[in-house]
């Protein structure tokens, strides 16, 4: 497979904007990626985009030109995103096209995602009793994983303070102000343990990136950021998942497991050799979890991480520099795009207030969803 | 009036004492709930009742209807997952506890309480899970 480049980035602001609809997010995205990267929409030989609940990508040629170029819509759930940027990386990589565009956009709701059982294979009574709640899930598997590692309610805390603080600092982010530990400790208790401030929210917005072979890349002078990884791999047996009847007694492996280790193996390198990361955070507890699970650190060590600031902008590894999902929201078809889009502009050194110090040359990103998908890429300069 | 209809066909049982009819696949004798419907591979087994609790939380605000089927005036209540020995690890909601006295691994067992009244009267009966009393 030949090298793949990131050449253009851009992101429309995540959050809510009245009257643009999830599409039109995603065409000033890649309006943005385009102007980046110097090039123009004529210049796309193919394009891969998706949404979960804001349309099909392909209309994208509406807002953005009749050039007759061939996208494949992507629908593949939290790892839209990362799925479009699989396929746009196998187009190039393959040799069969040398610029592309990868996209994700998104637009849903306010208030918690609002899942029927149907759509899931299950009796209407799992719904009809209360237990169809995405909530809930993410709060026992993190109500477990606290009692055998030892995490407290106060390390809940500090992933969701860092992720404000940084979050201050991104132009593209939905929350920009900090919240103090103590008001995040005692906001309203959504689903114990987690409170209001420790989950995101259902947003908007969209992200665009512009792929392109070696050679290519450097004709535009932007052969910088080259794509090392980029897998997504679906549940093994045992795994604990959202809307689950029952589980196992004899309890497995995760789906982030997977890819994490396909990525790293696609790489050639290990969690010891990455200089920033962003990872999963649909609510603070999840991005403890997932820290251990991508193999950054063991189980319970989360505790002194972020009692010592180690995931921090200036820790030893920092962890979601713009705030991830908490701070940004979760517009579903375009967050792991703007996951990559981070680690792009961390890479570049244009991060500004939120810049990582020591010229980072390592990026890694991490997507989780249901119903058990996750999505893992890492870029390297 | 009165009469108590269940919240679906299958899942429980009342008498001797209430449990749960899950479905061992007659292969592999891997246990699940609920018991797949006209799927020759499994047979229904009836579950053991009581279990330990293996995680929890709190629903603090009311599900959106649909699908949830409960009270229009909400309370907040308890559920997670109960490990049946040996069988598999089941969700419900729970009753009969204090949020403060939940604890990873106390004793829980199988009941049978109502949901909400459908809009001829009938009570629905669903399964839960209570802290396990004496006996």
């Amino acid at each position: 497979m030949a090298d793949v480049f990131i050449v253009g980035i851009g992101v429309h602001p995540f959050g809510r904007t009245e009257g643009r609809s999830g599409l039109q997010q995603g065409a000033f995205a890649i309006r943005q990626a385009l102007d980046d990267a110097g090039l123009d929409w004529g210049d796309m030989q193919f394009g891969f985009g998706g949404s979960d609940s804001a349309g099909n990508a392909d209309t994208v040629v509406n807002e953005m030109g009749l050039t007759g170029l061939p996208i494949i819509n992507v629908r593949n759930g939290c790892a839209t995103g990362g799925s479009a940027l699989i396929g746009a990386w196998q187009g190039i990589a393959s040799c069969q096209y040398d610029l592309g565009v990868a996209f994700g956009f998104d637009k849903h709701p306010r208030g918690a995602f609002n899942a029927m059982p149907a759509e899931y294979s299950l009796p209407d009574w799992y719904g009809e009793a209360g237990m169809m709640v995405t909530t809930q899930f993410f709060a026992m598997k993190l109500q477990r994983y606290m009692a055998q590692h030892g995490i407290t309610p106060t390390a809940l805390g500090r992933v969701a303070q860092k992720a404000f603080d940084n979050g201050a600092h991104a132009p593209h982010a939905w929350r920009r102000s900090p919240v103090d530990l103590e008001t995040i400790l005692s906001s309203q208790m959504i689903s114990d343990p987690l409170t209001k401030y420790m989950f995101c929210s259902p947003a908007e917005g969209g992200v665009a990136l512009i792929l392109a072979s070696e050679q290519k890349a450097r004709q535009l002078g932007r052969d910088r950021i080259r794509i090392k990884a980029a897998v997504t791999r679906t549940r093994p047996p045992g795994s604990f998942e959202v809307f689950s009847p029952s589980l196992s007694i004899e309890r497995g492996g995760a789906p982030t497991l997977l890819a994490s280790a396909a990525a790293f193996d696609m790489a050639g390198i290990g969690p010891d050799d990455i200089d920033v990361a962003q990872l999963q955070d649909t609510e603070s507890g999840a991005e403890i979890m997932h820290m251990a699970e991508n193999g950054f650190c063991g189980d319970g060590e989360q505790e002194e991480w972020l009692a010592e600031g180690w995931s921090r902008i200036d820790g030893k590894l920092p962890i979601n520099t713009d705030g991830g999902c908490l701070a940004c929201g979760e517009p579903i078809g375009a967050s792991g795009l703007r996951q990559v889009y981070e680690n792009v502009v961390q890479l570049r050194g244009s991060g500004g207030g939120r810049q990582v110090p020591g010229e980072p040359k390592t990026g890694y990103t991490h997507v989780y969803g249901a119903p058990g998908i996750s999505g893992v890429t890492i870029l390297e300069r | 009036m009165g009469q108590t209809i269940d919240i679906a066909e299958g899942l429980f049982v009342d008498t001797p004492h209430p449990a749960l009819i899950g479905g061992r696949h007659r292969q592999t004798g891997r246990i699940v709930f609920p018991c797949p419907t006209g799927n020759p591979d499994y047979e229904p087994m009836l579950l053991p009742r009581r279990g330990t609790l293996w995680s929890w939380t709190v629903q603090r605000f009311r599900p959106k209807s649909p699908p949830y089927a409960g009270p229009e005036e909400f309370s907040p209540f308890a559920l997670g997952y109960v490990e049946l020995p040996g069988a598999v690890i089941v969700e419900a909601p729970f009753t009969d506890v204090a949020f403060d006295d939940l604890r990873i691994g106390m004793e829980m067992e199988t009941v049978l309480i109502p949901l909400n009244h459908d809009g001829q009267g009938h009570a629905i009966r669903t399964f839960a899970f209570a802290p396990a009393r004496e006996g």
